[in-house]
């Protein structure tokens, strides 16, 4: 069997059409969007195009999307923009304590600069507690950052609940990271109560370098870069053509209906496979069905998770113990940690993510050469 | 006759080769360049070579004095604010120009309007020049950063970058420049213009939009400016645009193999437009220096036009040209660059700039030549102010 492919979370394979449109125009469609001339209009249509593609998938209107340079300049840009225009009116702001570092890294910069900041805890399945959101909801809140679906654990979060609890105070915006819940889950923020959202195209098999920020009509955000008039202001420098395209090729190719059910029959079929037939193996976080369709964490006890990576790199199957921006720092996953998963527990985690394009055959012959694996690695510890 | 595109100063088109180079990142090595298994390292590979070709090419120390952005503007933004956010205990000077490119001038109003900076905008001389004793003049005990652009934009023109980079460190204030005109088209090396901080962005010489670079000498202090995972070595947050730098390190390479060819033909085209334009149409005036200039760079002012309506008769003649930088068009406001030189506001208003690049023919910049003066003459004839 040649490469199979399963870590996802951490960036997908673009899209053929996606490549194919891009190439288009890098060799084409070069011009500058802002130049009046026919080469700049050709370039602004090809942007407006994508912007309606993604505006339509996230049922929300046209000019409420802003393009980024990727998921972390658009939580950077919703979180330090949003609390730069309120923060006269409170220095209270709430995010949980399994977020994305792109987020949590954020808070805790603002943490340093005077800010009272709240963590949430989350339950064993990776959900934020809702009595200690209501607890910490106060007049002074002005920002609640929560995202949509963990990267590690695959968790969803109940965003309509806190959507709900926000919308009773004023000059309190609710942000949402939804790089790993957009396309994997009907997830509309205009009618969440959400009023900043932010995606990423190398997740949904699009570019890397190109991402984008909902942000609802009205909403107050203060620029992160400063400079030119693109983007409405909100974010200046010469857009990304290719990439934004890309982006809204891959939202365009996205077939949603299908994929989800035949994702939750290749996860079904991954967990209880490995649940069943390898001793000493625990699902991390949420359920099956709980949690997103694309995302499992599992530990095998007594086994290093980094070790039977690299053991399964050999017969070409490519995973990831844990988020990839963190995989490459010793510290041990702060996720895993925040829902009780013990030391050794979390020293055995793998993540396995797959796409629309993972098939029933990559997932037995992977489940059959994790079996092998963790087989022969035991009887090297036991040695 | 093909569509001609005499619009380098706002974009370029991308190299077939970079292209080619860029390919295999999107399809094939599509890995996260964090990810630990093969996808990964291999992504990772590609970055670092990269990283490599961009040092070469202004001449840097150590590669890792490379930091990867999303382009001009946000490495422009990155150096000044990461450093008045650094030493900002220290002082809360700086000084600019005043025709700097709007994501210097931004960056710098923002820190007087919302952090309490204090920001001196330098005039220029009537070709665009600042002078550097005005530079050695402004520097205070608070001043804490000198960004002064390599290349404006618009009029081209060189400034002695070299010689404030000298008096900025005489002073021991940290310098930037904005070299996003000047890299690729005339030979930048960061030690000789003694600067700090450099930015530069692929899409202006031949490689994709989307990406650019911050160069940050050793030592320089300076806050990163997006939070989030670890990867730059830590100081530039996001899963790695890969394609984008390895488009931006090939045509880095490719700048640099062919910098001396390049400036030569763009300087003959150019001159021999300047001189052409000079000859056939009369109540004009050149903008910028006439030598101190970038090889590519044309800008004129022509009385009695209106600078978009010359535009649009260029564009309908196949030629895509602009009145200033693309980032400001469609603005009713005249160019900040033009009024900084001292002209008026009602000349201001009706300049044409003309960029070559490296595909540009000796046979297009004729052909503009013969189409030019009859488009002015047309425009003009309809002009109620023009008094023959």
């Amino acid at each position: 069997m040649e490469e199979i492919y399963l870590d996802n979370a951490a960036t997908t394979k673009p899209y053929p059409e996606v490549i194919t449109k891009m190439n288009h125009t890098l060799t084409k469609a070069y011009g500058n969007p802002s130049s009046l001339h026919g080469k700049g209009l050709e370039a602004e249509k090809l942007i407006k195009t994508a912007r309606k593609e993604i505006a339509n998938k996230l049922k929300i209107k046209t000019d409420e999307i802003y393009f980024t340079s990727g998921g972390t300049e658009a939580n950077n840009l919703a979180i330090k923009g949003t609390v730069n225009a309120l923060h006269r009116y409170g220095n209270r702001i709430i995010t949980s304590s399994i977020e994305h570092p792109s987020v949590l890294n954020v808070f805790k910069r603002l943490e340093e600069q005077g800010y009272d900041v709240k963590y949430l805890d989350v339950d064993q399945n990776g959900v934020v507690d809702l009595e200690q959101l209501e607890e910490y909801l106060t007049a002074e809140t002005i920002l609640v950052s929560i995202m949509g679906v963990n990267n590690e654990l695959g968790s969803i979060q109940p965003l309509a609940k806190i959507g709900k609890l926000v919308a009773s105070f004023d000059n309190l915006y609710f942000h949402v990271d939804g790089v790993q819940a957009f396309t994997k889950l009907d997830l509309f923020p205009a009618k969440l109560g959400v009023d900043l959202y932010s995606i990423s195209a190398h997740k949904v098999h699009g570019p890397k370098g190109v991402g984008a920020l909902y942000i609802k009509d009205g909403t107050r955000v203060d620029n992160l870069i400063s400079g030119s008039k693109q983007e409405s202001g909100v974010r200046p420098g010469t857009e990304n053509v290719p990439g934004i395209v890309g982006f809204g090729e891959a939202v365009k190719e996205i077939e949603q209906e299908d994929f989800t059910t035949k994702m939750y029959r290749l996860k079904k079929l991954l967990v209880t496979r490995i649940l069943n037939e390898i001793e000493d193996s625990f699902l991390n976080g949420p359920t099956i069905e709980q949690g997103v369709p694309h995302i499992a964490n599992i530990s095998f006890a007594g086994i290093k998770g980094e070790i039977l990576v690299h053991s399964l790199e050999r017969d070409n199957i490519y995973l990831s113990t844990g988020a990839a921006c963190s995989s490459r720092l010793d510290t041990p996953s702060y996720v895993l940690e925040g829902i009780g998963v013990e030391g050794d527990l979390i020293e055995g985690a793998i993540r396995f993510s797959l796409s629309s394009q993972t098939t029933k055959q990559e997932i037995n012959h992977t489940v059959n050469k994790l079996k092998k694996h963790v087989t022969v690695l035991k009887q090297i510890i036991q040695r | 006759m093909n569509n001609i595109y005499m619009d380098n100063g706002a974009t370029t088109p991308v190299d077939r080769e970079v292209i080619k180079a860029m390919e295999p990142y999107f399809d094939q090595l599509y890995g996260n360049p964090s990810s630990f298994h093969s996808f990964g390292r291999e992504a990772r590979n590609a970055i670092t070579e990269a990283r490599d070709e961009v040092a070469q090419l202004i001449c840097a120390d150590e590669a890792k004095e490379i930091v990867f952005t999303s382009g001009g503007t946000e490495a422009d933004n990155y150096a000044i604010k990461g450093v008045a956010s650094a030493l900002e205990g220290q002082g809360k000077h700086i000084i600019t120009s005043a025709i700097e490119h709007h994501a210097v001038l931004h960056t710098c109003e923002y820190l007087e309007k919302e952090r309490g900076f204090e920001v001196t905008y330098l005039p220029v001389d009537e070709d665009g020049l600042v002078d550097p004793q005005d530079v050695k003049d402004a520097i205070c005990e608070e001043t804490i950063l000198i960004t002064i652009m390599l290349a404006n934009n618009e009029v081209g023109t060189i400034q002695p970058i070299a010689e404030i980079g000298e008096i900025a460190k005489d002073a021991e204030v940290i310098f930037h420049t904005d070299a996003v005109q000047a890299v690729g088209t005339i030979p930048v090396d960061v030690n000789q213009l003694n600067v700090d901080l450099l930015a530069l962005s692929a899409h202006k010489f031949n490689g994709p939009k989307g990406v650019g670079a911050l160069y940050i000498r050793k030592g320089t202090k300076i806050k990163k400016f997006l939070h989030g995972g670890a990867q730059e070595r830590n100081r530039r947050a996001t899963t790695e645009n890969v394609a984008g730098i390895v488009g931006l390190g090939k045509a880095a390479e490719l700048a640099r193999k062919s910098l001396n060819k390049k400036r030569e033909q763009l300087t003959i085209l150019r001159d021999k437009l300047i001189n052409g334009i000079e000859e056939k149409i009369d109540h004009i005036k050149l903008n910028g220096h006439r030598t101190k200039r970038l090889p590519g760079n044309v800008n004129f002012s022509l009385r009695y036009i209106e600078g978009e309506s010359i535009l649009m008769k260029l564009d309908l003649e196949g030629i895509a040209a602009s009145s200033g930088s693309a980032c400001t068009s469609g603005s009713l406001d005249p160019s900040h660059v033009l009024l900084a030189m001292g002209l008026t506001h009602e000349i201001a208003h009706g300049s044409l700039r003309l960029t070559l690049g490296k595909y540009n023919t000796e046979e297009e910049v004729d052909r503009v030549l013969e189409v030019l003066p009859r488009v002015v003459e047309d425009l003009r004839a309809m002009s109620p102010i023009y008094n023959r």
